[in-house]
Order: structure tokens, then sequence, then C-alpha cells
């Protein structure tokens, strides 16, 4: 995607995010900018407060001051079941398939956050494999097909800002592949996607942006054209 | 007389048919006490008192406005639920995040305020509502007399646990309510008001009690204690079933009531017992409960 065609639109803008669990200070005044139909990564080491900046956004952790701005509405102090009304899709790290619900349960219980989302024909033509387990139990699934399940989920509310955790993790390469496939046509559907990500080769490639974490704050950001010149830096921050 | 095992089959049958209308209400009561817990993680004490609260409120619509049987079917769990939605809105919510037992020891307590303001209002000899005019008599099976209106218990009951259980295992409003019972934060992230699904859980949980007890009302004796009585078997049957199962609620209440009623034809003196007897047993084998699932 050139960057004439690309609207300058900020789908996310977080500034100066602080987060808490408990008494716990995670986030120290995070500051980002996502615009529509970027795809932008949160790099960084295991606890360095990637997942937590998920989290944050969704107000799913205790306690969250700064501001966050999701298609230009402040939500800062909203309740957390109006944030994915707002057009957010959040895929958690642990996947979060129900395991007393069956697979097309399981892809029918987020409301419609937006009109234009994927039918469910849609989906399963993008997922063959969901078709064919469409009632068995969500978690009698395979840990790729489950992962399927967690992005078909939120791809049919018509979400444009999707949150993705980790969504690699612990996959067969083949499944990875199939992912990245799937990220790229959501790319040319225009979505917007933050990507909190460990693996940085699935990644790499995908991007506009990356963002480096470490210890709750942004070090760096790093545009997918200065991956070689930075790549000394990437290799301290992740230890690759 | 025809005999099975030296028994009359009319005095079996006849106590088969108690064991079972008393197996409904248990069915019924910890069924709402399994939706409850399933998504509050609530051990709802003042279950019982709700369920007496259906009661009393049926002998008084009665009593003051003369509002019929029919009526007060509706009516009287409207209310009772309505008050439990305020409960839980005022008092259960501000205390969501703490240790369960704080929700235990409330509920401890406002069952025990709600009986004990009502002793005081109603005394404790039991008030009386007539069985309503069209389940008046019953008919004879041959082997035993049938009253309509216990007749009608059964069904009543059955058709409502079958309801919910239809309500929670098949429809989309279900399908949010056993999602919410395994991670309601991730339900609040997909856009659902878990708060409010929350408040409707426990006021229909309440309501199922207070329905209980209107169908209570006409047979047995209602007074401000009759919930206190009847919830500490229906906490046993909630154990032997598992906590949190709702198919498991139904039956092990139904069983519950017929092994009852089958102890008071072989051995009476063990028929109060007998249901914390099966209640060891289940806890020795499966601890989780019969239909609970293993941890």
């Amino acid at each position: 995607m050139t960057d004439s065609i690309k609207p300058n639109y900020e789908q996310l803008k977080v500034t100066d995010l602080h987060a808490f669990y408990g008494e716990s200070h995670i986030l120290h005044g995070i500051d980002l900018l996502v615009r529509r139909g970027e795809l932008v990564t949160l790099l960084g080491r295991n606890g360095s407060g990637r997942s937590t900046t998920l989290k944050s956004i969704m107000n799913m952790v205790g306690r969250r001051t700064g501001s966050i701005m999701i298609n230009g509405r402040e939500t800062i102090d909203s309740p957390a079941h109006h944030i994915a009304h707002l057009g957010v899709g959040y895929c958690p790290e642990e996947r979060g398939i129900f395991s007393s619900l069956n697979v097309e349960e399981n892809l029918l219980l987020p409301p419609t956050v937006r009109s234009d989302g994927m039918s469910l024909d849609e989906i399963y033509s993008m997922f063959p494999n969901l078709y064919e387990r469409r009632y068995s139990q969500g978690t009698r699934l395979s840990g790729g097909e489950q992962q399927m399940l967690a992005m078909a989920r939120i791809l049919r509310t018509g979400a444009n800002l999707l949150l993705l955790d980790e969504i690699t993790e612990g996959l067969a390469p083949v499944i990875v592949q199939k992912l990245a496939e799937v990220l790229i046509k959501l790319k040319e559907k225009g979505l917007t996607i933050v990507l909190v990500e460990q693996n940085f080769r699935f990644a790499a490639p995908l991007a506009d942006r990356h963002y480096l974490m470490e210890h709750g704050q942004i070090v760096e950001e790093i545009q997918a054209n200065e991956l070689a010149s930075k790549q000394e830096l990437l290799n301290t921050y992740l230890g690759v | 007389m025809s005999m099975i095992f030296g028994v009359p089959i009319a005095v079996l049958s006849g106590q088969l048919l108690l064991g079972l209308i008393n197996g409904a209400f248990y069915a019924l009561l910890s069924l709402g006490l399994a939706v409850i817990f399933g998504l509050l993680k609530i051990i709802n004490f003042a279950h019982g008192a709700f369920y007496m609260l259906g009661a009393l409120c049926t002998v008084v619509l009665f009593n003051t406005l003369g509002v019929n049987y029919w009526v007060a079917l509706i009516l009287a769990p409207l209310i009772v639920g309505v008050l439990g939605v305020l409960i839980e809105f005022f008092l259960l919510r501000k205390i969501a995040n703490e240790d369960h037992i704080y929700s235990l020891l409330l509920t401890f307590g406002l069952a025990l305020v709600i009986q004990g303001v009502l002793t005081n209002i109603y005394g404790v000899s039991g008030l009386r509502y007539p069985i309503p005019e069209v389940f008046r008599g019953g008919v004879n099976l041959g082997f035993m007399f049938l009253p309509y209106y216990r007749a009608w218990v059964i069904v009543a009951a059955l058709v409502v646990c079958i309801g919910t259980w239809f309500m929670i295992e098949k429809t989309k409003l279900g399908s949010y309510l056993r999602a919410g019972t395994e991670n309601s934060q991730l339900m609040q992230a997909f856009g659902i008001n878990v708060p409010l699904l929350v408040s409707l859980t426990y006021g229909f949980g309440v309501m199922l009690a207070a329905f209980a007890g209107v169908l209570a009302a006409p047979i047995y004796s209602v007074t401000p204690v009759m919930g206190a009585n009847i919830l500490i078997i229906v906490f046993a049957v909630v154990v032997i079933g598992g906590m949190g199962s709702i198919l498991g609620a139904v039956i092990t209440g139904l069983a519950m009531g017929i092994i009852e009623g089958l102890t008071k034809v072989f051995y009476p003196e063990a028929s109060s017992t007998v249901i914390f007897l099966v209640m060891v047993l289940v806890l020795l084998v499966r601890p989780s409960g019969l239909f609970g699932k293993e941890a």
C-alpha cells in the first residue's frame, strides 16, 4: 500500500498511557499512533508490556491513566463493554475459545460492532477447517484451528481495528504461513491491525512499522524500510 | 392388595409421588442456585428466603388484593425477581471482586434479616392458602389416588426446568451465559454488557426460587422460615449434582426427592438423613459431583 492512497486517519492514538495491576505499575507512559489500514507490531521480550498495552486499550487492566483515542473517541473512562463497539476486535494471547460452546456458537458469540463484517459463508471459505468442525466443542480443535477460530470470531463482528496478541505462538510453520496469508488479505481489505508478536520473522514482512518495547515503555519506533539498518538495535532488545 | 417387596403398591406409589413433588422443588431451587453460581460464582444463601418470599407474596397478594393463583404465578416471581436485581445491583456488585466468602456471608445475612423481619410480622405458625379451584380433587389411577394439584406441581416444575435448560443450552442468550461463566472479562472485550447480564441472571435465579415458592404455597405451610428448612437439603442436592451444572441440578433434584420418598417406605427413620448420606458417598467418590466437571 502506498502513502498516496493511505488515508492518514488516526484509528488509534495512545498518549501517555500508564497501567496498573493493583500496586504494580506496568506501563510507564506509552505513546503510539496507528493510522487506518496500517499493520503495526509491538515487539519486545516477555514481560515488556506488549500484552498489557493491548489489554489496557480494551480496559481489561486494573487501572489506567492517560489518553486512548479510538476512531477519534476518548475511551480512557469508557466501560470495557463499550470499547468493542467502536470497531475494535481483540484476540487474546490464550485465544479465549469457550469450551462450553461449539465452534459455530463461538463464532457467533461476539456481537456485531460494525455493519461490514464478514458473513459466516465468507469466514468458512477463508477457514474451511472451521466449517468441517462447526459442531465440535470449541476446545476440541487443534491449536491452529483454535487460533483460526479466535481470529474468525472478530472478523465476523466487522471490527476494523484488530488487536492480535501472539497469534503464532506455539503453532506449526504451515499454520503460521496460513495466518500470514490471512493477515495480508485483511490488510488488503483495509483493516487496521496491531500485532503483538514474538516471531519477528513472521511479523517483519507484514508490518508497516514496529514499536519496540522494554520495561513498560516504547524505546524505539522502526519503519519497515529501516529494519536492515536497525538490526543491531533489534538484536539488543529482542535478544535474538 | 398387591405388594412389592412386602409393601402395598398404593403406599409405595404414594410415597414415590410425594418424593417426586419434593424432588420438583429441589430441582427448581437447585437449578436457580446453579445458574447463579455459574455466572456470579456466588453461593446464594438467600435462595431459601426468595423461595419463602415467593410463597408469602402469593398469600399476601391473595389476602389483601384478592390476586388469584394464576396471576400470582407470574406476579410473585416478578416482584421477588426485581428485589433480587436490586440486591445484586446495590449490594452484591460492591463486593464482586472480593473473596467469595463475602458474598456468602452477605446473602446469609440477608436471608436472616428477611426471615427475621417477616417472622415479626407474620409469626411462624403458618399461613393458609387454598388450592386453586380447578385443581381441587384428584383422579384414582387404580393403584393410587393422584391429587390434581400435585400433578400440576410436577408438570409445571418440569416444564420450567426443561425450558430453562433449553434457554441456556440452545439459545443465543444462553451462549452468553455459558461463555460468561467461563470468561466474563473476554465477554466484556467483545462488547457484551456483562454487568447487566449478571444482574439479570441473578434476578432470573431468584425468580426460579420464587416460582417454586408460589407452587409450594397451596400444599406446604407458608411461614417465614420455610426457606431455611428446605435450603440445607437443596445445598446437599447441589453438591451431589455438581456445582454449576444445570442438567445435574435438575436430575439430582428429582432423584433425591424420589430416594427420600423410597426411604420413607422402607426405613422411615433415615428419610431425613438419606440425602446427606448420598452426599457423603458422592463426595468420597466424585468430589466435583455427579455432573460436575473434574477439576
